[in-house]
């Protein structure tokens, strides 16, 4: 299969369904260049009326999609950095995720906006914040962050042919990242997980640039004699707790590891739903490894301590596996 | 001829000079790999800041944006912190938690960069708020670029400022670009200062590339915001010399996106040598003196650099620190 970095697999998913689909268009700043280059050049192919460059106005552009999308087009938002949903967040939290429902079901929003998102190149806190709680915590709209190319791909295809406002979010470090990426269209569901390693002791659950520091650790334990079994959700919501808690009655041990705010941060989401629905099978205590709770820091030094570091998630598996409940 | 004294020419001079050849460091050292993260240089622009923070005061405030270095060295930064920030070391100016797009002086009443594009606006009216409840006399200017007048935050704050009489001088620097799409396919005016009549406050469209002119017309509007009468709104044409980011070549990989004729002017156009040759032709200073402002810069930056570079690394310690009140 040929290898691909995501940023070429996203421009492969967007050529695809605009080739497809010709309600499908991509607006936002800059897309014709597009900073990170999913978007490149697009343009070229699809024309201007189906690759539209914006002006510098979130509000707007994000409030025209969710229009346009309730009224027959598939409009997908390049809003460039997670932290830049911020300026369009009346239309996205008072109006994407509500329409349908507060309309009594008459109408369908298929949009899809994307951003990068996380930290990791020393961005400054303005470039560099996790969103992605911010919106799982808002009713009816997906978020999806992938971890690896192929992923990209059939995530983003997805997304784009469902009928719901999806926040597709890019791990900011993913972009530069090789992996096996087929030609051809190819879909990959919503809310189904991962498993990036199979292992019977205790459960690690991540999403997006955290799962190859999860894969790292597990590396490590497994030197150590320990077998972690590491999901990768792919899909922050809806989310695969079955999957999840499939894994946790195996291990009987649960270590959430997010990159992103503490305090009601995915962790929280995840370890608390294992808590309350498998706390039978558990033999220790949840643990959660998030960012600290600071603004994200430029300096590189700063940075690196700022995220869940491969120590944390150490010392989090081994308090899980060292604490035996009665 | 302008009406510009010599004292304030040469300081003028200054400041440009100073942010040339801080930037000219800054880009040689991202080229080479020194500098974590991205910078956005202001070359090519200098003399808007130059202008504008030559009529304020050091207690006047300033808000800035991603393209900051130069509106923080222009109200009297020190190179030495502001280099020492951008290596993200532990001396500089916030103690390398900010970075490039984050650096900030309270003690000059710099309000720091900004890396949300129209994110100082606002900010900079709250300052004017303050001016106006403190019943002080100070004034509050925010820098921000074309690309940033089609954010909401710009409209809101104009209206506010203008209908709450604050002392805000808000100063465009349209420099034709945002990122790399033309300003005139995302607008359909050619002049943003038009935009200050539907906020009911003056509007002025001045060379940015004259520092002398922008000077002349930046003090109009301050002495306008000290007697209370309310804000101004101040468009400076100008041009970035370079790309929008350092760097952006090897990404756009051979491809162009700016128009040549405007690439052209962006180097004529340099105000760096047109206000030398003003100076001179209007007998302000002698080329002495000017030369010797040079020296004084360079070696000034040479310093900057060498401390940054020698200065240690924060404690990872310190990410928690500087947290609660
Ligand atoms: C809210 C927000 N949207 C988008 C960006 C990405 N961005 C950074 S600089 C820039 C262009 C800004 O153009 P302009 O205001 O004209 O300033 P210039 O870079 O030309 O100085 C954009 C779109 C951002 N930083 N913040
Ligand atoms: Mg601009």
């Amino acid at each position: 299969m040929p290898r691909k970095t995501s940023v070429d697999a996203m421009r492969e998913a967007l050529r695809a369904e605009l080739q497809r689909d010709e309600r499908v268009v991509v607006i936002g700043e800059d897309v014709k260049v597009g900073v990170f280059g999913g978007t490149r050049w697009l343009h070229r192919e699809f024309g201007d009326e189906r690759v539209i460059n914006t002006p510098i106005s979130e509000l707007a552009v994000a409030g025209a999609g969710v229009g346009a999308a309730a009224t027959g087009i598939r409009p997908v938002i390049d809003l460039m950095f997670g932290t830049f949903l911020y300026l369009a967040f009346d239309q996205i939290a008072n109006q994407a995720g509500a329409m349908r429902y507060m309309f009594g079901g008459q109408t369908k929003l298929p949009l899809v906006l994307m951003t990068v998102s996380g930290s990791g190149i020393s961005a400054g806190h303005h470039h560099s914040q996790p969103v992605h709680p911010m919106f799982m915590n808002m009713p009816l709209i997906k978020v999806v962050l992938p971890s690896t190319p192929y992923d990209v791909k059939g995530l983003l295809i997805s997304a784009i042919r469902d009928d719901n406002p999806v926040l597709f979010l890019s791990p900011i470090t993913l972009g530069s990242q090789r992996g096996e990426v087929p030609d051809e269209a190819y879909t990959i569901p919503l809310a189904e997980a991962a498993i990036r390693r199979e292992g019977g002791d205790v459960t690690i659950c991540t999403a997006g640039a955290m799962t190859l520091r999860c894969l790292e650790v597990a590396r490590t334990m497994a030197r150590e004699g320990i077998e972690c079994e590491v999901i990768d959700l792919r899909t922050l919501k809806p989310w695969d707790e079955a999957c999840v808690l499939r894994s946790v009655r195996k291990t009987g041990r649960f270590v959430a590891v997010d990159e992103s705010f503490p305090v009601c941060g995915a962790a929280s989401e995840w370890a608390a739903t294992v808590a309350e629905k498998a706390f039978p099978h558990l033999r220790a205590p949840v643990q959660r490894v998030s960012n600290l709770d600071v603004p994200l820091p430029y300096s590189p030094v700063l940075e690196k301590a700022a995220v869940p570091t491969t120590e944390r998630i150490l010392d989090a598996l081994r308090r899980c596996m060292q604490a035996e409940s009665a | 001829m302008s009406d510009v004294n010599p004292d304030v020419a040469l300081d003028i001079y200054r400041r440009v000079l100073n942010i040339r050849r801080f930037e000219e460091e800054v880009g040689r050292l991202f080229t080479e790999g020194e500098l974590p993260g991205v910078v956005h240089l202001y070359i090519g622009e200098e003399a808007v800041a130059a202008g504008v923070c030559a009529a304020l005061r050091t207690d006047d405030y300033v808000t800035s944006t991603h393209r900051g270095h130069g509106h923080v060295m222009a109200k009297g930064g020190d190179p030495k912190r502001m280099m020492a920030e951008i290596f993200g070391k532990e001396t500089g100016y916030c103690r390398g938690k900010g970075g490039s797009q984050h650096i900030a002086d309270f003690s000059i009443g710099m309000l720091g960069a900004c890396g949300i594009v129209g994110g100082g606006i606002p900010i900079a009216t709250g300052a004017g708020l303050s001016i106006k409840l403190r019943k002080t006399d100070q004034v509050s200017v925010c820098f921000f670029g074309d690309g940033a007048a089609n954010e909401g935050s710009f409209h809101e704050s104009l209206n506010l400022a203008s209908t709450m009489a604050l002392p805000v001088i808000f100063v465009c620097e349209h420099n034709q670009y945002g990122e790399f799409t033309p300003a005139q396919d995302t607008m359909n005016i050619e002049d943003i200062a038009l935009r200050a009549d539907g906020y009911g406050m003056p509007g002025h469209k001045v060379d940015g590339n004259d520092a002398l002119e922008v000077y002349t017309v930046a003090s109009q509007a301050v002495a306008r915001a000290r007697d209370g009468e309310g804000p101004t709104l101040i468009e400076a044409k100008t041009h970035r010399r370079g790309g929008h980011a350092e760097g952006e070549e090897a990404f756009l990989a051979g491809q162009r996106y700016r128009l040549p004729e405007e690439e052209q002017l962006a180097r004529e156009r340099d105000p760096l040598r047109i206000l030398h040759e003003r100076i001179l032709l209007e007998g302000l200073a002698d080329g002495h003196a000017l030369e010797s402002i040079d020296q004084d810069s360079t070696l000034q930056m040479a310093e900057a650099v060498t401390f940054a570079r020698e200065s240690p690394w924060p404690d990872p310690e310190t990410v928690l620190e500087d947290t609660w009140a």
